[in-house]
C-alpha cells in the first residue's frame, strides 16, 4: 500500500461523528460540568488571588488576560485528551476502528472523524469558558464571538498533532510523555499565565514556532475589544499544524493497521 | 454457478515471511466455505486481503464483481464480517449497537428501524433489546455480533472463527443460524479449526498452512483424497509398545500421540480380532474424519 497517498475523504465519517456523539449523550451532564468547572476554579483562584498582586497586565485585569489564555488551553486540552486517550480506546481497546473498517467506510474517514469529533469537544470548552468569561463580566467585547470558531481551530489543530502520539502509541503510558514534554512547557511558553515578551530570547524564538502562542495571540486581543494583529499568519500556521498532523497521522495510521 | 468471490494467486509477506503464500479460491453464490488450518497459518490474513483492508503483494482479486482492493469499498457495501474478537459498542443497547453500525453502510435510520425486530428475533436478542453490551454472555455477544454483519442485508458473510470460546449449547444456535443463512441463499466463508464445525456446515473446504492451501475439496473429498477410511484408536500405558512392534502389520498407516495410537487402515477386521485378543489395550473403531485429515496434513506438533 502506498502509506504516503494523499488523504481521500467521503462523508462517511459523518455515522462515526454520531456514534461518537451518542456516546457523549450517555455522559453529557458530568462533561459539561467538567467543562465548566475546570476553567472557573482556574480563573477564579488564580486570577483574584496572582490578580489581586499584580497591576494590570497587558493593558488588562490579570483575571482578564488570563481568560483569554484559558479559552485556548482549555481547548488545546479538551483535543488532546480526546485524540490521546478516547481516541486510543477506541482504536485499540474496544477495537471500535476494526470493526467500523468492516464496513465501506475507510481508515481517512476514521482519522477525518476523529479529528472532527475531538474538535467539537473543544468547541464545547471553548463556549464554556466563553460563559464563564460573559457571566463574569471580563468582557463585553462582540468580538468575543470570534472565539467561537477560534476554539474549533484551535481543536482541530491539537486533535491534528495528538492523533500522531495514539498512530504512535504501544499503551496509556505513552502519552505521559506527550503531556509532560510537549503540553506542560507549551503552557507555559505560550503566554496562557504571562506575557511571552517576559521570556529570555531563544526561548521567545521557540514560543513563536508553538500553535498555542499563535492561538493565544488571536484570543487576547479579541477579548480586549481589538482586532487582532497579523491574524492571518496566525491562523495561517495554526491551519499548517492542523494539515500536517492530519497528514502525518493517517500515514501513521495506515502504517499501523492497514498490516 | 456465479462466483462471488474469485482470487487468484494471493500472496503478502512481512518482513520477508510469506504470511499468505500464493493462495487462489472461489466461491460459489449460497455455499459455506471452510478455511482450516492450525495457528498462524494465514487465515486471519487472508480474509483481510479478501476483504480489502490490506494490500496483498501479487495475486488478483474480485469480491462481488468488483476488483479488490481498488473497489473494496464498494465491495464491502455488500459484506457482512463477523470478526475474531468481539468489538461491539461497550456504551451501547443491543438496538444501539445494530443501528450505529447499520448508519456505517449508509443505511436510513427508518430503514434500520424496520430491519431491526428481524435481526433482533434471528439474533434470539428481542427480549434483550434494550440491555447494554456488557450484560450480555458470551453466547448473546456473539450473535449480536452476527446480526451486526447481517444488518446491510449482505450476499457474502465472512466469519472469522465465530464459535471460538463458547460453550455447546451456544455454538449449536449459531450452527443453526449460519445454516439458515445459507439456505437463504447467502454465501459464508468461515475460519475455524473446529473440525466438527466445518464437517456439518460447509459444503467444500480449504486446509491452509503457512500460508498455502494444501488440499481443497467437500468434506468427503478431503477425507477420501488424503486418508484411509476407517480409524482405529487403542489406548492404554502399553499401546505405544504394542504399536511398534505390532501395528504395522494390520493398518497401512500408524501415528503414536502419547498414550494413544491412531491406527488408519482400508480394512480393520484383522486388526480389531487381534485387539480383541489383548485386554490391557482399550480400542475405538471408527471410520475416518475431517479431523484425522487436519492431522495428517498439518502434523501433531503444536503451533504457538
Amino acid at each position: 500500500m502506498n502509506y504516503y497517498a494523499m488523504p481521500k475523504l467521503s462523508l462517511r465519517f459523518i455515522p462515526i461523528w454520531r456514534r461518537n456523539f451518542m456516546v457523549w449523550k450517555k455522559m453529557a451532564g458530568s462533561s459539561i460540568l467538567g467543562h465548566l468547572a475546570d476553567p472557573l476554579i482556574y480563573m477564579l483562584g488564580l486570577g483574584y488571588g496572582l490578580g489581586g498582586m499584580l497591576p494590570q497586565v497587558g493593558g488588562m485585569s490579570y483575571i482578564a488576560f488570563l481568560a483569554a489564555g484559558t479559552v485556548c488551553y482549555s481547548t488545546m486540552n479538551s483535543a488532546s485528551f480526546e485524540a490521546l486517550y478516547s481516541g486510543f480506546a477506541r482504536m485499540h481497546e474496544q477495537r471500535t476502528w476494526e470493526a467500523i473498517l468492516n464496513t465501506p467506510v475507510t481508515l481517512d474517514d476514521i482519522v477525518f472523524s476523529e479529528i472532527l469529533w475531538a474538535a467539537s469537544k473543544s468547541l464545547l470548552s471553548g463556549l464554556a469558558v466563553l460563559v464563564v468569561i460573559w457571566v463574569l463580566g471580563l468582557s463585553h467585547s462582540m468580538l468575543t464571538l470570534w472565539l467561537i470558531p477560534l476554539s474549533m481551530l484551535v481543536g482541530l489543530c491539537f486533535a491534528s498533532l495528538g492523533l500522531i502520539m495514539t498512530a504512535l502509541a504501544p499503551g496509556y503510558d505513552f502519552f505521559m510523555y506527550y503531556f509532560t514534554l510537549v503540553i506542560t512547557p507549551m503552557v507555559l511558553l505560550c503566554g496562557v499565565f504571562f506575557p511571552v515578551d517576559q521570556l529570555p530570547p531563544l526561548l521567545l524564538q521557540l514560543s513563536g514556532l508553538l500553535p498555542l502562542t499563535h492561538a493565544i495571540e488571536l484570543s487576547r486581543p479579541l477579548l480586549n475589544n481589538l482586532v487582532p494583529a497579523h491574524y492571518t499568519s496566525h491562523i495561517a500556521v495554526l491551519l499548517a499544524y492542523t494539515l500536517l498532523g492530519f497528514y502525518v497521522s493517517v500515514v501513521l495510521f495506515r502504517r499501523r493497521l492497514s498490516q | 454457478m456465479s462466483s462471488v468471490l474469485s482470487a487468484q494467486n494471493l500472496s503478502k509477506s512481512y518482513g520477508g515471511h510469506r504470511v499468505v503464500d500464493g493462495i487462489s479460491l472461489s466461491l460459489n453464490k449460497g455455499e459455506c466455505f471452510g478455511l482450516l488450518g492450525p495457528n498462524g497459518a494465514g487465515k486471519t490474513t487472508t480474509l483481510r486481503l479478501l476483504l480489502g483492508l490490506i494490500i496483498p503483494d501479487g495475486g488478483e482479486l474480485s469480491l462481488l464483481d468488483h476488483p479488490v482492493p481498488q473497489q473494496a469499498r464498494e465491495a464491502r457495501l455488500r459484506v457482512g464480517v463477523v470478526p475474531q474478537m468481539d468489538n461491539l459498542d461497550p456504551d451501547f443497547t443491543v438496538t444501539e449497537n445494530l443501528l450505529v453500525y447499520g448508519r456505517y453502510f449508509g443505511l436510513k435510520d427508518a430503514e434500520l428501524r424496520a430491519r431491526l425486530p428481524d435481526l433482533l428475533e434471528f439474533a434470539n436478542l428481542t427480549n434483550k433489546r434494550d440491555a447494554r453490551v456488557p450484560t450480555l454472555s458470551g453466547g448473546m455477544k456473539r450473535r449480536l455480533t452476527l446480526a451486526r454483519a447481517l444488518v446491510n442485508d449482505p450476499e457474502v458473510i465472512f466469519l472469522d472463527e465465530p464459535t471460538t470460546g463458547l460453550d455447546p449449547q451456544a455454538r449449536h444456535l449459531i450452527w443453526q443460524r449460519l445454516r439458515e443463512l445459507t439456505a437463504r441463499g447467502k454465501t459464508l466463508l468461515l475460519t475455524t479449526h473446529f473440525m466438527d464445525e466445518a464437517e456439518r456446515l460447509c459444503h467444500r473446504l480449504a486446509v491452509m498452512d503457512n500460508g498455502r492451501i494444501i488440499s481443497q475439496g467437500t468434506p468427503r473429498e478431503l477425507i477420501a483424497q488424503n486418508i484411509e477410511p476407517q480409524v482405529v484408536e487403542v489406548f492404554g500405558e502399553f499401546a505405544a509398545d504394542w504399536a511398534h512392534n505390532h501395528a504395522a502389520r494390520h493398518a497401512q498407516r500408524f501415528e503414536v500421540s502419547g498414550e494413544s495410537v491412531f491406527c488408519y487402515t482400508d480394512d480393520a477386521q484383522p486388526l480389531l480380532q487381534e485387539l480383541q485378543k489383548l485386554p490391557e489395550l482399550r480400542y475405538l473403531h471408527r471410520p475416518a474424519n475431517l479431523e484425522d485429515v487436519f492431522l495428517k496434513l498439518t502434523g501433531r506438533e503444536m503451533r504457538e
